[in-house]
């Protein structure tokens, strides 16, 4: 068997990510982590909650925020959710090109919505918002720039699977992969929601 | 599943009917589950944007509108609502337990106190 290097093709099973043990370790890892991940941006916006009426004279979420900008932002995240949802459900269907392509349009939303971040956080600066200049000014770029940090990392870590993985086909060992990656970009979107909620919303409104 | 299979060798073939009938199903839902989000959102921008709502409901509002997209993306989006996830479920819950503490005290801790 050593010496036999052709590779017998497998049958798809109904469930490609959790038919491995190694697969359903990572599935089930990979929500502890996210269970953490909850606590982390639980403190990050209790401290933006506690901190944000602190302006030191400097500028205030009522003049900075352009709802219409982040509202666009949102949409992308929102659909950009969507695509992964159907790159899982074409690597259920075994379309592998299926999966490729939709994860690669999810990239593609994720860059786009990083584009806007940094070009928002650019005229922040430029309004006289610097890191330092307030106690809302450091809670609010240390909340949204995780958020921000983890979208430039679930965009790198879905570019890598897709250039490591851009011939193999679909197989046991990475469709817990993309699985889990689809997991974490969801996890962004939830988080997103609720920073566009707190943060912009209550920020124009509160 | 065989447990000595190969997990690099290329997984080939069609889903079985059932699961293709499980798929097509999983779509519709998914579709219109973006749908309500795409809906709440805009929703929850507009009672912000108008001057017509007062704040006073606009606030509780938007945040009943945040709890229901959340649970519509975990439960649908990533599938929580499927058998054999109760430690994913105890997991998400537990951490959001947790984070709702760390909010409500860190809230009051730094914020209310030195007002």
């Amino acid at each position: 068997m050593a010496d036999n290097h052709t590779i017998e093709p497998q049958v798809l099973p109904p469930n490609p990510e959790k038919a491995t043990l190694e697969g359903r370790n990572k599935y089930l890892g990979f929500w502890f982590f996210l269970g953490g991940e909850t606590v982390l941006f639980g403190s990050l916006f209790g401290t933006y909650l506690g901190l944000r009426g602190g302006t030191a004279d400097g500028p205030g979420p009522s003049d900075l925020f352009h709802v219409d900008l982040v509202f666009i932002m949102t949409m992308l995240l929102l659909t950009s959710s969507l695509t992964s949802v159907f790159a899982i459900i074409n690597m259920k269907r075994g379309n592998y090109k299926g999966l490729l392509l939709w994860m690669t349009a999810t990239v593609v939303l994720g860059l786009a919505f990083l584009g806007f971040e940094i070009y928002e956080f650019y005229e922040y600066n430029h309004q006289g918002l610097g890191f330092g200049v307030s106690a809302f000014a450091s809670a609010f770029y240390t909340l949204v720039g995780t958020h921000g940090a983890h979208v430039t990392f679930g965009v790198s870590w879905i570019t890598v699977l897709l250039i490591r993985y851009r011939k193999s086909g679909l197989t046991l060992t990475n469709a817990p992969k993309f699985y889990t990656a689809v997991l974490y970009w969801h996890f962004i979107d939830v988080v997103w929601v609720f920073i566009f909620t707190v943060v912009y919303l209550l920020g124009i409104g509160g | 599943m065989d447990p000595h299979a190969d997990p690099s060798a290329p997984l080939q073939g069609e889903p079985s009917n059932q699961t293709k009938r499980k798929l097509k199903r999983e779509m519709r839902t998914q579709l219109v589950s973006f749908v309500l989000m795409i809906f709440i959102t805009s929703m929850a921008f507009f009672s912000i944007a108008s001057d017509v709502i007062p704040n006073g409901f606009a606030i509780p509002f938007i945040l009943i509108l945040a709890g229901l997209q959340v649970v519509l993306q975990l439960y649908f989006f990533m599938h929580m609502n499927e058998k054999g996830t109760g430690w994913v479920n105890a997991m998400i819950w537990s951490g959001l337990f947790v984070a709702a503490l760390t909010v409500a005290s860190l809230m009051l801790l730094i914020g209310v106190v030195k007002y």
